[in-house]
């Protein structure tokens, strides 16, 4: 059974989140629109509601990150989870405690959810395989394979600015070869029924067969920006590069960097968009990183609700699965 | 059963006279998605209340989360204007168990501190297994608890009865 399969259960609902792949646009628009009744709640006088009480979530995170582990946490917190963040790489795994021993031991205190992230494709997929049926296993990013909830926190914001998808160009730019993100979101669009996907890198970043993915590939940005709506900037993942892929740093910005005047190439009311943490100077300019048509830290903001989003889901539907057999 | 316009009209009369009765001279109307949303609409028209009008979706809210989960066409709440010190009126199509209350009752606290919450409801069809009771009610009825009613709408607004 494929993760795509293995996520879904007999009814074809969402039971983890492990892949935006094999899932359907009716799969996507649950999230995205729970997602909008959950944004409200950070404007209220209190940001929590009462829906996981009573569950516990496991941060699982076998990789540095603090953007999606805070926000997977706060999203967690808003609804009233109680959370246990465990950096695996500072605790038993160390010590040679295999993975399926830590996770029997995490089991054995009850909890409901698990939020993992892993230098190694397919490690979340794992997990799902072996865990209890009733506990729920979300991929918070696996090796270079898929990012899914930041694939939805993408689409949620590019949705919430141009909501209508079929006239939709969007630019995914930088290094796709290393980028999680940038194949959970070709996914993404792609389901949502996105007009054009455009990539937009040199021949060394890019993944092979590319197209088979349906994009559009440009090897010059001055071409590849031209009218698009969206333009989403990929982080230069320097610590994931084996040998030389790039010349150097400084000309990777000269060629394909994100400043003012190859923003401009765009429609003037593009966003810009970055999963984070942003190279300034590297792939993007301050200037526009900043700048008025940048929605980095919104997507930072939509990430809470749509994790809450993808929580309530999943967690609901194994409540109902087990109601149904039992 | 038919249209349900003629409560709206029984209804509206009984919360202008306890709001009368109350001193409460600008209400802010609350309606539980999706009937009670369009028969706030409905009363707000007819009161002449100027305050705009609030929307709660309680899904998030309800007690049985943990044997159905989250429903999935969940609507966003908004209640634009600050609950703190106002006078609410909440508003739903048919009271029953009195869960939906409750959960209601819970978010509405989650946004402020109102200086008091109103109860309005189109049907009142006896069952409770809270204890909650509406204020103003457009119709009371005795139903055995296998049969269902619903509100369909928003134009025209009908009353559906099934039985068992």
């Amino acid at each position: 059974m494929s993760a795509a399969h293995l996520q879904l259960d007999r009814q074809g609902r969402l039971l983890h989140f492990l892949t935006v792949e094999g899932l359907t646009r009716r799969h996507l628009t649950e999230i995205l629109d729970t997602a909008e009744s959950l944004h409200g709640v950070a404007e209220r006088q209190v940001k929590k509601l009462p829906t996981l009480h009573g569950k516990t979530v496991v941060n699982l995170f076998f990789e540095a990150s603090t953007r999606t582990r805070t926000t997977f946490e706060l999203a967690a917190k808003r609804l009233s989870a109680d959370v246990l963040n465990l950096n695996i790489a500072t605790s038993s795994a160390v010590k040679g405690e295999s993975l399926l021993d830590t996770l029997r031991n995490i089991e054995a205190m009850q909890c409901d959810m698990f939020v993992v992230r892993h230098e190694q494709s397919g490690a979340a997929e794992f997990i799902a395989r072996h865990v209890k049926p009733h506990i729920a296993v979300l991929n918070a990013g696996d090796g270079r394979h898929a990012h899914p909830t930041q694939a939805m926190l993408d689409v949620f914001t590019i949705r919430r600015h141009k909501p209508d998808f079929p006239s939709l160009r969007v630019a995914i730019v930088g290094d796709l070869l290393h980028s999680r993100v940038a194949r959970s979101l070709i996914h993404a669009l792609n389901i949502l029924g996105a007009g054009e996907i455009r990539v937009i890198a040199p021949r060394t970043l890019l993944p092979a067969q590319v197209e088979t993915l349906g994009v559009q590939v440009f090897h010059d940005p001055r071409l590849g920006l031209r009218e698009v709506d969206v333009v989403v900037m990929l982080r230069l993942q320097r610590e994931r590069m084996e040998g030389a892929l790039l010349p150097s740093e400084s000309e990777f910005f000269q060629r394909y960097g994100l400043t003012e005047e190859r923003l401009a190439l765009a429609q003037p009311d593009a966003i810009v968009m970055h999963p984070g943490p942003i190279n300034r100077g590297v792939e993007i300019d301050s200037r526009v990183a900043d700048g008025p048509q940048s929605v980095i830290l919104e997507q930072v903001t939509n990430g809470i609700a749509v994790r809450m989003a993808i929580m309530s889901i999943t967690l609901g539907h194994h409540a109902r699965s087990i109601g149904e057999s039992a | 059963m038919g249209d349900a316009e003629f409560l709206i009209e029984a209804l509206a009369g009984q919360l202008r006279e306890l709001l009368t009765r109350r001193g409460i001279a600008d209400p802010a109307l609350v309606g539980i998605h999706t009937g009670g949303v369009w028969i706030a609409e409905r009363l707000r028209r007819r009161l002449g209340i100027l305050t705009p009008l609030g929307q709660m979706d309680i899904a998030f809210y309800r007690d049985d989360f943990s044997r159905i989960g989250v429903h999935p066409q969940v609507r966003p709440s908004e209640l634009p204007f600050d609950v703190d010190d106002r006078h609410i009126v909440l508003i739903d199509d048919v009271l029953y168990t009195g869960r939906t209350i409750r959960a209601a009752l819970n978010e509405l606290f989650d946004y402020g501190r109102p200086a008091s919450v109103l109860l309005a409801v189109l049907v009142d069809r006896g069952g409770r297994e809270v204890p909650i009771e509406a204020n103003a009610i457009g119709t009371r009825l005795e139903l055995p608890s296998g049969d269902q009613i619903q509100l369909s709408g928003p134009d025209p607004l009908q009353l559906h009865l099934r039985t068992t």
